[in-house]
């Protein structure tokens, strides 16, 4: 059993692509093993900044002799087929093939007998193979290559059993071969010169020596203890950010954390603003105080180890942040001199759509569609909601904004308050834009509720209305989000909103119920229950919706839903049956049954209990107590099963008889499909 | 690789800046060229960049150019921000191997001491809509500072290249805001301060800014400047036609600052803009494939 080692060294490979890139290598090389008839224990991936390495333990060093089977065409076919097939097996004629029945016919069969050898001369092939197949999301050529890869590649460690396999890559054009060596390199300022390898072990030793660790994990754990033992030291917490965390380990081969201070004369400005510049524009990690607000340190993690012991780098940091945090402070003090009511018409001047004319255009959109809204949101007082409206879109056209559009609605909520606006008001335009996503905070006061709903429901129908409706994968415009956020501000908030009013087309309102299907399917939802309860048509009340759901999902938890399912089931194939045969059977079963043709007790059974189902399922589901509909139904179970055991219900000698008992199960179908349609349901 | 740099003194203000750099990449086989005499957004438009990234032949130079971005003007009062600067570029095709090293050797030659800063790549792709060019590359920081753009260029004219040039652009003024620890772009020595002379930053280009931004943002003739885009337009066409495609690409820089300054005076709404980056866009694609043909026949 011996190890395979390989590593591909290139230029800076971009922080998001490592992690991806170093499974896709681990799968493509480990298909290509299995392919290659070659066994192995098992296959670990790495990726830094400047490379992709994977070590596979436990492939023998010879491989056995294999015989391939290939089926060829059948017996008789034409000659084309068949010199095609002879062709593709490397055999001369018909005579090295063999005839085998497969049971569909004759077919010719051709057996190859591949010779086994030395594990290392199959294994170029496969790196080769796994290389080429590699997919970057962004890849480019250099040079004169016609190869493509994510940025230069430079070269390629490839040991087998501790020996160099034969192989290299060819960029193309003028460029010479990437031959597989047993050579790599260290950290590009840490370490000068080449490294040899033999296998694994002194490979991560030696890279370690050259002040690069290999493994992501543990990068990510150098950055995290010495943050936590900086911060810990400064009297700070770290503020834990997974992401940055992510980027920082992709973006370092030998991580150093450092502790650097924020200039105290910016501690006043919002500490969003502050946080933006460390985290997105610095990638630096921002500290808390014991009461969780913003500290005046911050951790940098630096790829060097500095002959001043860092001092320069941090100094360097300190004055980027300064500078940045210095433009921020300008905005802040510059924009807080003008309220939101005077930034208005400057909204004239910025075209949110060329078909939906400017932001003021958008605003007075989301001003009537708040209002309307606003009488289904309990405690959303009318003043404050068409207020926050008004002003939610102001902060486009502040400084700050402009300078970090991420800090929209977050700036206009600062500057209401800064206005001394009513709370609500203020709140309401720092939350409108919520939630950003499936994680986000989600709106829960009235007047947020209220602009938050008109803000998205207002791109939905115009986006909708000029036909940029998200296809596939783009969704330029985010409408799944938007739709999503209507979901789960609705939901969450148990809104009574008849949404359809409100989004004024029937292909909108299918567009909701994809994305309130895909929303309950991640919450482990059974999507056939999803489907069978909107199936019952236009319902518009998520609320309302979501009850029939749970309660159909409950009840189909029980034993006693469980069976009732079966006798539904069974009900309804016998009179679809009936139905195919008969196209005219639908409306001869759909009135009321005949009670002097109910002649077995079974039978009258049935028709007492779907009348006492009847008079309790209506008023039950007119209080939109879909339990109670539901535990209703379970009353069905014990007739329904009695009747199918005892009475025949396709009788072919007395038709009237037939139908009277098709319209008994017809009316069973029909009292439990008021709830949903449980033909829908997957046993 | 020689760096005969590093034995000479690290430059002490802007001028030597630029001689270091230009002395730089001259020892690596540069051809150091002067700027393009017209106005241009920033460096990639001259032709030693955008044309000769097309077509087979190799071709390695270096050169600084004047980049204007009416836009940007603030009449000299912001102290990071100028309407006119000065960006120094180097393009290496094809690119060599050893193309990232010969650029950090740069930074060690105007002084940044890798062994005492932080330097990273970090993603940055690149893409022009006016020149239908793009590339991968990355963002250079400098203890957390941008320091330097870096393309390999795929695309130009919306013309796959045929041989990938590494493209290298300095950003002048914050870099030695950086090397030289200066708050204001203004306050940079120009020339040496030990200079009979000495010039600052401020001496040289304050009173340019000042009236440069009141002429972008106040007072250039709008009707004039749409003359001229739309004539710009049809005399790069007529060159094209007439398979010149130096004076055609000529008349598409001249648009393309013509509708910079447009944009500047805020004559051109946010639908208009788009089309009139097309309208740029094609003209350059134009030039491309016109100059393409001279090469490859050559």
């Amino acid at each position: 059993m011996a190890e395979l080692l390989l590593e591909v060294l290139s230029e800076e490979i971009p922080a998001r692509m490592q992690t991806r890139a170093a499974e896709d290598l681990k799968r493509l090389v480990c298909d290509g093993l299995k392919g290659a008839g070659l066994d192995f224990d098992q296959a670990r991936a790495f990726a830094t900044p400047r490379r992709l390495a994977l070590v596979v333990d436990g492939i023998p060093a010879m491989r056995a002799d294999v015989n391939e089977e290939r089926r060829g065409p059948r017996v008789g076919a034409p000659d084309n087929a068949v010199q095609g097939f002879l062709k593709g097996a490397g055999l001369a004629s018909l005579d090295q093939a063999e005839k085998r029945d497969t049971g569909k016919g004759e077919f010719w069969f051709a057996v190859i007998r591949k010779k086994g050898g030395p594990t290392a001369d199959a294994l170029p092939a496969v790196i080769d193979a796994a290389l080429k197949a590699l997919p970057w999301p962004k890849s480019m050529k250099w040079g004169s290559s016609t190869m493509q890869w994510v940025r230069p590649l430079q070269s390629i460690v490839a040991l087998f059993d501790g020996k160099v396999l034969s192989g290299a890559i060819e960029p193309g054009g003028q460029m010479a071969p990437v031959r597989f060596s047993d050579t790599t390199r260290g950290h590009r300022f840490l370490s000068r010169g080449e490294i040899k390898v033999t296998d694994f072990a002194d490979y991560t030793a030696k890279l370690e020596a050259a002040h690069v660790v290999l493994d992501p994990a543990a990068r990510k754990k150098i950055i995290l203890e010495g943050a936590d033992r900086l911060t810990r030291e400064a009297q700070v917490a770290l503020k834990h950010d997974e992401g940055l965390l992510e980027e920082i380990a992709g973006l370092v081969e030998w991580p150093v954390p450092m502790l650097g201070t924020i200039d105290s004369a910016f501690m006043d400005v919002p500490p969003e603003v502050l946080t933006v510049s460390m985290r997105v524009h610095l990638r630096h990690f921002v500290t808390a105080r014991a009461d969780g607000s913003l500290a005046n340190r911050f951790v940098v993690v630096a790829n060097n180890v500095a002959r001043d012991g860092g001092k320069t780098i941090l100094e360097g940091n300190e004055r980027v942040l300064r500078a940045r945090l210095a433009d921020a402070k300008f905005f802040w003090d510059l924009d807080r001199k003008t309220t939101l009511e005077e930034r208005l018409p400057a909204l004239k001047g910025i075209v949110f759509h060329a078909k939906l004319g400017t932001q003021a255009d958008r605003v007075e959109r989301i001003i009537a569609l708040a209002k309307e809204i606003a009488p289904s949101v309990p405690g959303a007082d009318a003043a404050d909601v068409e207020q926050a409206a008004r002003l939610c879109k102001a902060d486009l056209v502040s400084g700050m904004v402009g300078e970090f559009p991420e800090l929209q609605g977050i700036m206009g909520r600062y500057y209401a308050l800064h206005e001394k606006l009513p709370a609500a008001v203020a709140e309401a335009i720092g939350d409108h834009y919520a939630p950003a996503g499936p994680r986000d905070r989600c709106p829960s006061a009235p007047v947020s509720i209220a602009v938050a709903l008109a803000d998205k429901l207002d791109a939905l129908v115009s986006f909708w209305r000029i036909g940029e409706k998200p296809t596939g994968s783009r969704d330029p415009y985010g409408l799944r989000r938007a739709a999503l956020g209507v979901i789960r501000i609705v939901v969450e908030n148990r809104l009574r909103l008849p949404l359809a009013r409100f989004l004024k087309s029937d292909e909108l309102l299918e567009f909701f119920a994809e994305r309130l299907k895909v929303q309950m399917r991640e919450k482990g939802v059974r999507h056939d229950v999803v489907d069978a309860v909107l199936a019952r048509g236009a319902e518009d009340d998520l609320v309302r919706l979501l009850a029939r759901v749970e309660a159909v999902q409950g009840f189909l938890g029980t034993e006693a839903g469980r069976n009732l399912l079966i006798a539904y089931g069974r009900a309804a194939n016998i009179v679809r049956a009936e139905e195919k045969k008969d196209k005219a059977l639908a409306g001869k079963i759909s009135g009321a049954l005949s009670a002097a043709l109910l002649e077995q007790s079974e039978e009258k059974a049935v028709a007492a209990a779907l009348g006492q189902v009847s008079e309790r399922v209506g008023p039950a589901l007119q209080r939109e107590d879909y339990v109670g509909a539901m535990q209703a139904f379970a009353g069905l179970r014990a007739p329904v099963d009695s009747l199918f055991e005892k009475v025949t219900v396709n009788v072919t000698d007395r038709p009237e008889l037939r139908l009277n008992r098709l319209k008994l199960l017809n009316q069973m179908r029909a009292t439990m499909d008021s709830v949903a349609d449980f033909s829908k349901i997957e046993g | 690789m020689s760096n005969p740099s590093a034995a000479t003194a690290k430059p002490q203000c802007f001028q030597e800046l630029i001689l270091t750099l230009q002395d730089y990449w001259a020892h690596q086989g540069c051809a150091i060229l002067q700027p393009y005499d017209m106005e241009m957004g920033a460096g990639t438009f001259h032709t030693a960049t955008t044309l000769r990234a097309l077509g087979p032949k190799p071709w390695y130079a270096a050169y600084v150019q004047p980049s204007r971005r009416p836009k940007d003007g603030r009449y000299g009062e912001n102290p990071m921000r100028l309407q006119h600067y000065y960006q120094f570029q180097a393009i290496l095709k094809p690119s060599p191997p050893d193309i990232l090293e010969r650029y950090l050797g740069s930074l060690d030659a105007i002084g940044i001491d890798t062994g005492l800063h932080d330097i990273r790549l970090v993603e940055d792709d690149w893409e022009s809509p006016t020149l239908g060019a793009w590339g991968l590359g990355w963002e250079v920081w400098c203890d957390g500072m941008e320091i330097t753009q870096f393309t390999y260029f795929q695309q130009v004219g919306g013309i796959e290249v045929d041989l990938v040039a590494g493209e290298i652009t300095y950003g002048l003024e914050r870099l030695a805001m950086y090397l030289f620890d200066k708050k204001s772009i203004f306050d940079l020595p120009f020339n040496s301060p030990k200079s009979d002379v000495p010039l600052s930053y401020r001496d040289v280009f304050l009173q340019n800014e000042q009236e440069q931004s009141a002429y972008n943002f106040e007072k250039a003739d709008t009707d004039m400047l749409f003359r001229h885009f739309a004539d710009a337009e049809k005399e790069c066409a007529r060159m094209i036609a007439a398979k010149l495609p130096l004076p055609a690409y000529e008349q598409c820089i001249k648009a393309s600052h013509t509708f910079n300054l447009l944009d500047a005076r805020g004559v051109i709404s946010v639908t208009e803009r788009q089309s009139y980056i097309l309208r740029v866009r094609d003209l350059a694609k134009a030039c491309c494939e016109a100059w393409l043909v001279t090469q490859k026949a050559a």
